[in-house]
């Protein structure tokens, strides 16, 4: 077998395209900023660099492994250019670290700490350029940026987007929208990727901690959260949990000791959208018209629709998201207390997504002028509230979720990665409803993390067929191909997040293959283990339609067309 | 809002290179060369056309210098500040055009449009130190005064003393 020498240790070649991935195989931690496995290599951070045996120095990403080769990742020489380089990106960053909100999360604080640099010999003499507050999911701080093109690159080859990329050259380059312009001018849809791989807190998420927090000590309020699907498995991440354990019980019990009133599970909700959208799709098919029917769950993929694509966005689904019908749902049923103890309600949404911070403000969201979803939490926003007020997160015991919204079904927990949509909704319409209806929808091709999945399921006498797709720029391939007539579809689900809202721009960064094996698996779990698999056999939801929905189901769970139809209805990023 | 025949003129450049996202620069370097500048409304319509998002576009023009997104002067003067040209006392030229335009590293064009003043890095005409041009004219071997002096002939519209005929 073929293998190259790394520090005096012998590593196999087996298929890694490039050094780095050898070296890390060797249990050697290699520091890179501009360095990620699903992204093309830059080779522009030099963090990777390593000497040869002939003294020669390169960047170990963009370097193929050839047989025979003798590196070393810690020589003297090594060790003063990594330094070198930390300290001159320090020397044009920023130094507010104490007040910065990456504070502890940072990649250029932690390796500046790590390659042991503890001055800065040069002073920053650059101008101080503003911050771009512009869009209610994403901040963008260029005075952090040290242009290692992360979310450049994830902007345009994951997300299809292209919302912002380099600009000009040398000392003036800069990452930024065309022209200067606000990200809210762009065709931004909020999803938070670029933050996600963002080192520093060049970008970074919007945060609502604050109000929210306001709105707590407000005796006036009666503060009510609602959790998403994927939070219970990332929430834990900062606090030793293993990855992907299910932290929902411990979550719930933060939240009340941090003041919250009630607290809902949006997997209910998630059940109600499977209700609301099988109909949908069941009256489409019948009539032929608005077909492919697409999901509308993800606010990303919507926005970039009606963007790039606003001749499918009659196609998207009527029906608001989890979080928007689960809102208008909790204020309908609120309204009467409210009106009893003269307290108003505000509705916290603890959400994997940035995207949600957007999708809140849109008026197709609203019931009759009034916003539902009062504030948008993101998993890390969540996780800074828990280590504020000092909660031993780990060490809590767990509880229960408030009645009546905290029955779901497995069907509604597996919203949370890419192919649970689809997978719920084929539950939904499954005439059996057995743990065997159950194992051939599971194989029916709509797991998996492929980009681009097809199934082809019989309903009855027809054939539908089915896609599901992660990653917009997987979603604006598929789009191509539909328009062209290459492919045809009947039913749809896309999420903008690669592997669905487990890999959320809300839920916290810096997370690998081992994480992101963990969230897939652990929302998997969280389904087995759920007593009701099938939404339909929610029998809170059928409460909630024959009560409080009767009559007004359209109203609460439908987005609103006042102005004439789908891709007009504008709203933030 | 630029008007119609801009984009007109766009499209049949865009034809004449193709649809493609390697057409982006050629393009670009054309539609510079018709309207003496980069207008920033047809950036953004060469991108769309072309498939590329118009971040990258704009990435692309800012890359080179010789993109401008602004209108340019009648005259553009390009002072060299190459080495040779600059320990040949370029700067003192340079000031001496911005002193006598109105101009400095941030304003660029005169408002009655009739010039623009650009440094370059070199000119390759390092034996006629310190040398400038305008549009295409070289001048070679200046001074403070022969530019006073150029610019004056210039701004009267006098065809400018036949001083080289190395371009």
């Amino acid at each position: 077998m073929d293998y190259i020498t790394i520090d005096s240790k012998c590593v196999p070649i087996e298929g890694e395209k490039n050094v780095l991935s050898l070296i890390r195989k060797a249990g050697i931690d290699l520091p890179t900023f501009c360095y990620h496995s699903e992204l093309s290599v830059y080779g522009a951070c030099r963090m990777c660099v390593v000497e040869d045996d002939r003294g020669r120095i390169f960047a170990s990403c963009s370097e193929q492994p050839r047989p025979g080769m003798v590196i070393y990742t810690n020589t003297k020489k090594i060790q003063r250019y990594r330094k070198l380089i930390i300290e001159l990106l320090l020397s044009s960053h920023c130094r507010d670290c104490t007040v910065c909100h990456k504070n502890g999360m940072c990649e250029l604080q932690s390796l500046a700490y790590r390659v042991g640099v503890h001055a800065v010999r040069f002073p920053d003499n650059r101008r101080k350029k503003p911050l771009d507050m512009s869009s209610p999911s994403i901040v963008r701080d260029p005075n952090k940026c040290i242009l290692c093109g992360d979310c450049v690159r994830t902007c345009d080859e994951i997300q299809g987007v292209g919302a912002i990329d380099f600009a000009h050259r040398g000392a003036r380059m800069e990452v930024t929208p065309a022209f200067d312009r606000k990200l809210s001018e762009t065709d931004c849809v909020g999803c938070g990727q670029c933050a996600s791989v963002c080192p520093t807190a060049a970008i970074s998420i919007r945060t609502n901690v604050t109000q929210v927090w306001n709105a707590i000590y407000d005796k006036n309020v009666r503060v009510v959260a609602q959790v998403a699907p994927a939070v219970r498995l990332a929430v834990g991440d900062h606090f030793g949990i293993p990855k992907g354990e299910n932290s929902f019980g411990k979550l719930v019990e933060a939240l009340r000791i941090m003041g919250f009133d009630e607290v809902y599970d949006t997997n209910f909700a998630a059940d109600l959208t499977v209700m609301e959208e099988a109909e949908e799709f069941l009256d489409r098919l019948s009539k032929g018209e608005k077909l492919p029917l697409f999901t509308s769950c993800c606010p990303g993929w919507v926005r970039f629709c009606e963007k790039k694509y606003p001749e499918f966005a009659a196609n998207i689904s009527t029906c608001r998201s989890p979080q928007g019908m689960f809102s208008a749902v909790i204020k309908e049923y609120c309204a009467e207390k409210d009106r009893e103890d003269g307290r108003r309600t505000v509705v916290v949404s603890i959400m994997p997504c940035t995207a949600k911070k957007g999708e809140i403000l849109r008026p197709d969201n609203f019931t009759d002028g009034r916003q539902d979803t009062d504030f948008v939490l993101t998993t890390v926003e969540m996780i800074r509230m828990i280590k504020q007020v000092g909660i031993q997160f780990e060490k809590l015991g767990g509880e229960a979720a408030d009645m009546p919204f905290s029955i779901a079904s497995g069907g509604g927990a597996i919203f949370g990665v890419t192919g649970g949509v689809t997978e719920a909704v084929l539950r939904r319409l499954s005439a059996e409803k057995n743990y065997k209806a159950l194992d051939a929808i599971r194989f029916t091709g709509v797991r998996g993390e492929d980009g681009i999945r097809e199934a082809v399921v019989t309903l009855g006498e027809r054939e539908v067929r089915i896609a599901v797709v992660h990653g917009l720029a997987n979603a604006g391939r598929l789009l191509t191909a539909i328009k062209s007539g290459e492919k045809s579809y009947d039913f749809v689900e896309v999420m903008a997040c690669r592997r669905g809202c487990i890999m959320g721009g809300g839920q916290p960064a810096q997370a690998g293959p081992r994480t992101r094996k963990g969230r897939m698996e652990g929302i998997y779990k969280v389904d087995a283990a759920s007593n009701i698999r099938f939404p339909d056999e929610n029998p809170a939801v059928k409460q909630l339609c024959e009560g409080l929905l009767a009559g007004k189901r359209h109203k609460l769970l439908h987005r609103a067309f006042t102005d004439g139809g789908a891709g007009k209805t504008g709203g933030g990023v | 809002m630029l008007e119609q025949s801009y984009y007109e003129k766009t499209d049949e450049i865009i034809a004449g290179h193709g649809t493609k996202k390697e057409s982006l620069i050629p393009v670009i370097q054309d539609i510079q060369a018709q309207f003496h500048y980069l207008p920033p409304e047809l950036l953004g319509y060469v991108a769309g056309k072309l498939g590329i998002g118009e971040a990258k576009a704009y990435s692309v023009a800012t890359f080179y210098e010789n993109f401008s997104f602004e209108p340019k002067g009648k005259y553009i003067i390009r002072v060299c500040d190459g080495t040779a040209c600059h320990v040949r006392r370029s700067t003192a030229i340079l000031e001496r055009l911005r002193e006598e335009l109105g101009l400095d590293a941030e304003r660029h064009t005169t408002e009655d449009m009739l010039f623009t003043l650009e440094t370059v890095s070199c000119l390759g005409a390092c034996g006629l130190a310190p040398a400038l041009t305008v549009n295409d004219k070289v001048y070679p071997a200046m001074t403070p005064e022969s530019v006073s002096e150029l610019i004056n002939n210039l701004a009267q519209d006098r065809p400018a003393a036949e001083r080289t005929e190395n371009t």
